[in-house]
């Protein structure tokens, strides 16, 4: 790092610069920490702001369950897509791979298998459907050399297409009593869904913090070359993450599933977008090279306690929009600086 | 090329003295160009040639030192102000875009235009105008520099430089990237720019074309100039490599002990290796406790072998053998199981993650080993990564803190480290000492030759001749992707190495 960081006089002479900084702890866990905690005090002072407009009204357990309910589905795509962005990459199609995975399920068990279809029917369609998009991107980037973006795109404009072929622009409901139930249900106060969720999310930490699957993604993303060269296959990586990502937006369509009771090819539009906000929000360079699970949640948690505290007071969700922009690009701004300062520390 | 004007010199430098932290890069350098003659720099790596056009070209600036053109005194601030004088330069990396078209490019940076409207029929005029006097009225000014070969690109460099008037002109190693068909038209080039009074400054390592082109040759060695204004048609060879050689090396490099290694076998096998367009019917062998060196000129194919043979690259052809078992051909991971590691010639792209701790740096080849079904036990990564930093005295010692904060000679120490808990038996170092400070050379070298001595067979591919000669006990040469010379180090001098390293054959 010496030539963008120490100044030309003292370039060349490190010997002696050696032990003059030698602490032991490692910046590097602070660094995330740091970011967390703005992050928490972000959130915090929306609490502050729905308490003080909206009263009871906002500071409730079921409001609670209502924001959280709301956040699970983005919750689950947006861990899927953490991992994409630390590789480096992005995935576009998530939101319409959506759409494509509540119709196939919906489609099976609503005409083809009628009366018997179960609840397991449903859930391994959609998820299997998210698999095979992820499948399909992860190949096209890692083999075809395709841009992430484009081929991601790509992705996006078909599966929408294919939703609504295969739904024939129907909303499709779903019959299926067990399956309802179930998503509707809680589970010690808590919704189901938002245990979906919790249960994603902890597997999702374990996986990019405790596992070789984390560390080659972070690896990948850090120095692609690097990587390759240190004998980790690159490629084949690639594939598995882009298949994580597109199973989690198989996960976050039986979510909605549940949550709307329908399939229509219109579910999850535009949901790319918010994830990739939350993600970014979150503090996941979107450069690679660093994903932080922890920080994606609270993105989650800050854009849709955002949409509640505006529900709230009547506001419009234009100015919800405006009011999202502001804080995606004060939060790109912030680990913008972060990153300098530990550039400079380097 | 004989009909040099013995008129006053066009440019002038004297005694250029320039410094940089911890090292002398010129100690008073003299050159003195003549207009329209073709000068010749010559000198080993780190003799100072890159430093001395740097400060021509105004991108750095003589700590002391008197430069004169056309017998006026003057002082070149920044890249802008070399340009409005009239002294342009060709880096070896082509300075074009490939996005924008030949007249674009030509213009670049001093365009023509009127309240910000480009003038293009004018810059388009004047392009073919210059391309023209260049002897290349083929080339469309209006055509994509993209789509040109690397030698259409150096014309359009070429066209660029006379863009702004220059009289003076520096190539600096113009003929790494062509083909023979393309260096005579470059030569041709050259030539019409003599016609027109223009002064070449062309820095080669290949005698050939110094011979063809050259009008005179100044010969620079460790940041001094210790042969000027040398006839270059008459100048022996061997008298130029006398000049360049005979550096002192300042670091030491621990004596090798030959050992009678004939009874043993080949811990690396390499057969008929090649790379299309690259390297052909490369093959040798390396013995456990054997150190080979590879010498050879940027883009002689030295690096492309390496990288080839670990599988970085896709070999068309050859095998490579590490213990008789085959290692599948273009696969790295392949080659890192069968106890290959590469430490590369760019460690900061191609070897590390800046921005991880060190200890993961060093496990990045191996953590999956520290893991039961996938999960990860870091503490032990922690505890390998340390026991081998410590081994190797990497410094600083804590291994959480970033890669990124390594000083070069550091930053190589680790990558060794990372195949020392691989536990490689073939190591294939690139340039290990490039970017090393002097302090941190002989440590680098005492640690290969530690390392042989424990058994591993080793590859070292260095631009420095003495580096090779000191380290290896058997040496190769390649010139233009092929094998010229193998030979044991202690059989071959400097020189002989020069030699063969610029005349492509033996002497």
């Amino acid at each position: 790092m010496s030539e963008t960081t120490t100044s030309p006089a003292s370039n060349g002479a490190p010997p002696n610069a050696v032990p003059a900084h030698t602490q032991t702890t490692s910046r590097r866990g602070n660094g995330s920490f740091v970011r967390n905690i703005g992050l928490v005090v972000a959130l915090i002072l929306l609490i502050a702001v729905g308490v003080v407009t909206s009263g009871e009204r906002f500071a409730s357990v079921d409001n609670l369950m209502t924001i959280l309910r709301l956040a699970s589905a983005m919750g689950v795509l947006a861990i899927g897509m953490t991992f994409v962005i630390t590789t480096g990459g992005i995935d576009l199609s998530v939101g319409a791979v959506m759409g494509l995975s509540t119709v196939w399920a919906t489609t099976l068990a609503t005409q083809t298998m009628a009366q018997n279809s179960t609840w397991l029917v449903i859930a391994a369609t959609a998820i299997i459907v998210g698999l095979v998009c992820g499948v399909i991107n992860g190949v096209i980037i890692a083999y075809g050399k395709v841009v992430a973006f484009i081929a991601t795109l790509a992705m996006m404009v078909a599966s929408r297409g294919l939703a609504e072929i295969i739904s024939n622009r129907q909303t499709q409901l779903i019959k299926v009593k067990e399956f309802t139930a179930f998503m509707r249900d809680s589970f010690l106060g808590i919704p189901n869904l938002v245990w979906i969720m919790i249960v994603v999310a902890v597997i999702g930490w374990f996986i990019m913090n405790r596992t070789t699957f984390g560390r080659r993604t972070i690896a990948v993303g850090g120095n692609p070359e690097a990587a390759r060269l240190a004998g980790i296959n690159v490629r084949r990586h690639l594939v598995y993450v882009y298949a994580l990502c597109g199973t989690t937006a198989g996960i976050a369509a039986v979510m909605m599933l549940g949550r709307t009771n329908s399939g229509s090819s219109t579910t999850g539009y535009l949901y790319e977008l918010d994830a990739i906000a939350a993600v970014v929000v979150g503090g996941t360079l979107l450069v690679g090279g660093r994903g932080t699970i922890v920080g994606t949640l609270l993105g989650v948690l800050l854009f849709t306690t955002l949409t509640n505290v505006f529900v709230q007071n009547n506001m419009s969700t234009s100015a919800q929009a405006v009011a999202k922009g502001v804080i995606i690009v004060a939060a790109v701004l912030l680990q913008q600086q972060f990153a300098a300062r530990e550039k400079a520390h380097t | 090329m004989v009909n040099v004007d013995p008129t006053t010199p066009l440019l002038r430098m004297s005694n250029i003295v320039k410094h940089f932290p911890g090292a002398k890069a010129l100690d008073g350098v003299d050159l003195e160009v003549l207009p329209g003659e073709v000068h010749c720099l010559l000198g080993q790596n780190g003799a100072g040639k890159s430093t001395l056009i740097k400060v021509l070209s105004g991108a750095h600036q003589p700590d002391s030192g008197i430069i004169t053109l056309s017998g006026e005194e003057v002082k070149i601030s920044n890249p802008v102000a070399a340009l409005k004088i009239g002294i342009a330069t060709m880096y070896q990396e082509l300075d074009v875009v490939d996005g924008l078209s030949v007249a674009e490019n030509v213009f670049m940076g001093h365009e023509l235009a009127t309240a910000g409207v480009s003038r293009r029929r004018e810059a388009s005029k004047r392009t073919r105008e210059i391309l023209n006097q260049l002897g290349h009225p083929e080339i469309r000014p209006s055509r994509e520099v993209g789509t040109l070969s690397a030698a259409g690109k150096q014309i359009v460099s070429m066209a660029r430089a006379l863009s702004h008037n220059a009289k003076v002109i520096v190539m600096d190693e113009p003929s790494a990237v062509l083909d023979s068909e393309e260096v005579d038209n470059l030569f041709k080039v050259v030539e019409a720019l003599q016609s027109r009074g223009v002064a070449i400054i062309y820095i080669s390592h290949r005698m050939d074309e110094i011979r063809r082109i050259g009008d005179r040759i100044t010969v620079l060695k460790d940041g001094r100039s210790v042969g000027q204004n040398l006839d270059a048609q008459e100048t022996p060879t061997l008298e130029l490599i006398k000049l360049m050689t005979g550096r002192s090396v300042e670091h030491a490099i621990p004596p090798r002990v030959s050992v009678d290694r004939s009874a043993d076998a080949a811990l690396l096998e390499v057969s008929d290796l090649a790379l299309p367009g690259v390297f052909s019917g490369v093959s040798f062998h390396v013995k456990p406790g054997e150190i080979l060196g590879i010498a050879g000129l940027v883009g002689s194919g030295r690096s492309e072998i390496l990288e080839t043979l670990y599988g970085a690259r896709r070999a068309s052809h050859g095998t490579v053998t590490v213990d008789g078992k085959p290692v599948k051909r273009g696969s790295v991971p392949s080659a890192v199981a069968a106890g290959i590691g590469l430490c590369p010639e760019e460690r900061k792209s191609q070897g590390l993650i800046l921005g991880e701790p060190i200890y993961r740096n060093v496990t990045m080849s191996t953590f999956a080993r520290f893991a039961k079904s996938g999960l990860l036990n870091e503490s032990a990564e922690r505890k390998a990564a340390q026991e081998q930093a410590t081994a190797l005295d990497l410094r600083p010692v804590n291994v959480n803190r970033n890669a990124g904060t390594l000083s070069g000679g550091n930053q190589q120490k680790l990558i060794l480290a990372r195949w020392l808990v691989h536990g490689c038996r073939v190591l294939l170092l690139d340039e290990p000492t490039r970017g090393v400070d002097v302090g941190a050379r002989s440590e680098i070298y005492q640690l290969i030759t530690r390392l042989a001595e424990e058994g591993a067979a080793i590859v070292v591919v260095s631009s420095e001749i003495p580096e090779v000669l000191g380290l290896s006990d058997r040496v190769i040469v390649v010139a233009d992707g092929s094998v010229v010379t193998e030979s044991p180090a202690s059989a071959l001098t400097e020189e002989d190495v020069l030699n063969l390293v610029m005349e492509g054959s033996a002497a």
